[in-house]
């Protein structure tokens, strides 16, 4: 790696944003920031303003409420940016599968990168998607810096 | 004469865990009043747990993540008593037991929401890692973290042998000190007290008037805990609820902790009650009438009600949360408010907006 892409890489910011879930998996990421997990060791930071995320982290069926609202929040994120579903709900809508106020998963609503299984995702799960998550978006990040030259 | 000016925040804010949106009415920096708009979490749980009730018995933890044991209990207790039938003493005692370790998770989770709130970073992640504890130690017990799916109608599905007896007694006796360290931080930093007391006063009238429960309740002066009803294994061991009067949020925060120690000293004297004996009990047939119970989830009483009609059908789910009940009462609380204590008064009541929309 030259020296101008490694000053070229930031830290990506992550946005949290329930929409709808039970609240197991948000317990999940939070215990992710905490000391026995820790996630900020790999250079994700959570921050809650979706004009400076980078990752869109979503727990959740989206519920119809939440459906506009998060369609608009995905349209705030700049450019490179990348969708976390973590919890089966997100993911396919599992446990709500069928209930009438709810949309069956992320993906019917705004295009998902990572998904996360698991009704609670548990923290290691999670950890691993996010490394995922963080290597795809170093490298969309690197691909949006080459095509700009 | 300034204007009034209405600030909506949410339903992604930092402040808030979940999608709950609230609509205050400012002149200059006081609130003069405050809406809120609910329902971004509305998933249609009473219609899903009435389509089949033995399913439900793991979809009804799926209401709330942070209380999920609690309404397992409360499920499971409701078709019980529609069977009338008795749980053996000793499922009584590991629901007990499951129900305290998720109560310390529960108010582990709200003390360092409000500690993060005040800007007190380093007490949020120490309120966490005390609470990892208790949530491996439930790993150890239920093989879950988060949704224990230990409840079942007629008792629980997995027993505590004596090594994980042990395991749970070394467990509280670590915890013990560090929570009562939390408790020091909690009751004697001054950052804390000062952002906090005589912030957000629900007098004892109010509390009444908007029949707010739990924690809540109890801050302001109003003595009210379900278990006293000594539902599971409750009438068997020493409650002191813990009850102050001051109404406002370090109140609310104080009962939360001493609740956490409480809840330790509950488990630790229900561990020597276990005798031997089968944990569940099988039950024949479709249930058929009608039932209700209650808990104390950690948030305060949670109310079932079913309606079985002898098929795998019910007739009716309806669940009364705590939060639904305890949420609103915030519209009492803000009036008077300084805009930057918003967030510390809404965490301190411990809002569940998944428990309140369902
Ligand atoms: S996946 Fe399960 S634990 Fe996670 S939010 Fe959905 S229902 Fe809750």
């Amino acid at each position: 790696m030259g020296l101008l892409d490694r000053i070229g890489v930031r830290s990506p910011w992550i946005l949290h944003f329930d929409t709808g879930s039970c609240n197991g998996c948000d317990l999940e990421v939070w215990a992710l920031l905490t000391p026995r997990y820790d996630v900020e060791r790999f250079g994700g930071v959570n921050r809650a303003n979706p004009k400076q995320a980078d990752i869109l982290l979503i727990t959740g069926p989206v519920t119809k409420k939440c459906e506009d609202r998060l369609r608009n929040l995905y349209e705030q994120v700049p450019e490179p940016k990348l969708v976390m579903a973590c919890g089966n709900c997100a993911s396919t809508g599992a446990p709500f599968h069928n209930c009438y106020n709810v949309c069956q998963g992320v993906d019917k609503v705004i295009p998902v990168d990572v998904y996360v299984p698991g009704c609670a995702a548990r923290p290691e799960a999670l950890i691993d998607g996010l490394i995922k998550a963080l290597s795809m978006w170093e490298e969309k990040a690197r691909a949006a810096r080459e095509v700009k030259g | 004469m300034s204007r009034t000016t209405i600030i909506p925040i949410g339903p992604q804010h930092p402040a808030f865990l979940e999608p709950l949106n609230v609509s205050l009415e400012l002149k200059e920096e006081r609130v003069v009043g405050a809406t809120l708009n609910l329902g971004y979490n509305h998933r249609g749980m009473e219609h899903a747990l009435s389509l089949d009730y033995k399913k439900s018995q793991y979809l009804v933890e799926r209401v709330c993540g942070i209380c999920s044991n609690h309404h397992s209990a409360a499920y499971c207790q409701t078709v019980e008593a529609i069977y009338g039938v008795e749980v053996p003493e000793r499922a009584r005692i590991i629901r007990t037991i499951t129900m305290e370790c998720q109560r310390i998770t529960s108010h582990l989770l709200a003390l360092g929401h409000i500690a993060e709130v005040v800007g007190y970073e380093n007490l949020f992640m120490q309120c966490f890692r005390e609470r990892e504890l208790v949530m491996r130690l439930v790993n150890e017990i239920t093989g879950n973290r988060v949704h224990y799916s230990t409840n079942v109608i007629g008792g629980v599905k997995r027993d505590i042998d004596a090594a994980m007896e042990r395991r749970i007694e070394d467990v509280m006796s670590d915890l013990r000190p560090r929570l009562e360290e939390l408790h020091a931080i909690f009751s004697r930093d001054s950052t804390f007290v000062k952002r906090t007391k005589g912030i957000g006063k629900l007098t004892r009238e109010q509390a009444i008037d908007w029949c707010v429960v739990g924690p809540v309740a109890r801050a302001s002066g109003v003595a009210q805990d379900v278990r006293e009803d000594g539902f599971a294994a409750y009438d068997r061991v020493r409650l002191r609820p813990v009850v102050r009067e001051e109404g406002d949020c370090y109140a609310r925060t104080m009962v939360r902790m001493d609740e956490c120690l409480r809840s330790v000293d509950l488990i630790e004297e229900c561990l020597p009650l276990l005798k031997e004996g089968s944990v569940v009990l099988s039950v024949k047939g479709h249930p058929s009438g009608e039932g209700i119970s209650r808990v104390e989830a950690p948030r305060g009483e949670l109310m079932y009600y079913v309606k079985a009609i002898g098929k795998l059908q019910l007739d009716r789910v309806k669940i009364r949360t705590p939060a639904f009940v305890n949420v609103p009462a915030v519209q009492a609380m803000l009036p008077g408010a300084r805009l930057a204590d918003v967030p510390v008064i809404t965490v301190s009541l411990d809002p569940c907006i998944c428990c309140t929309d369902r």
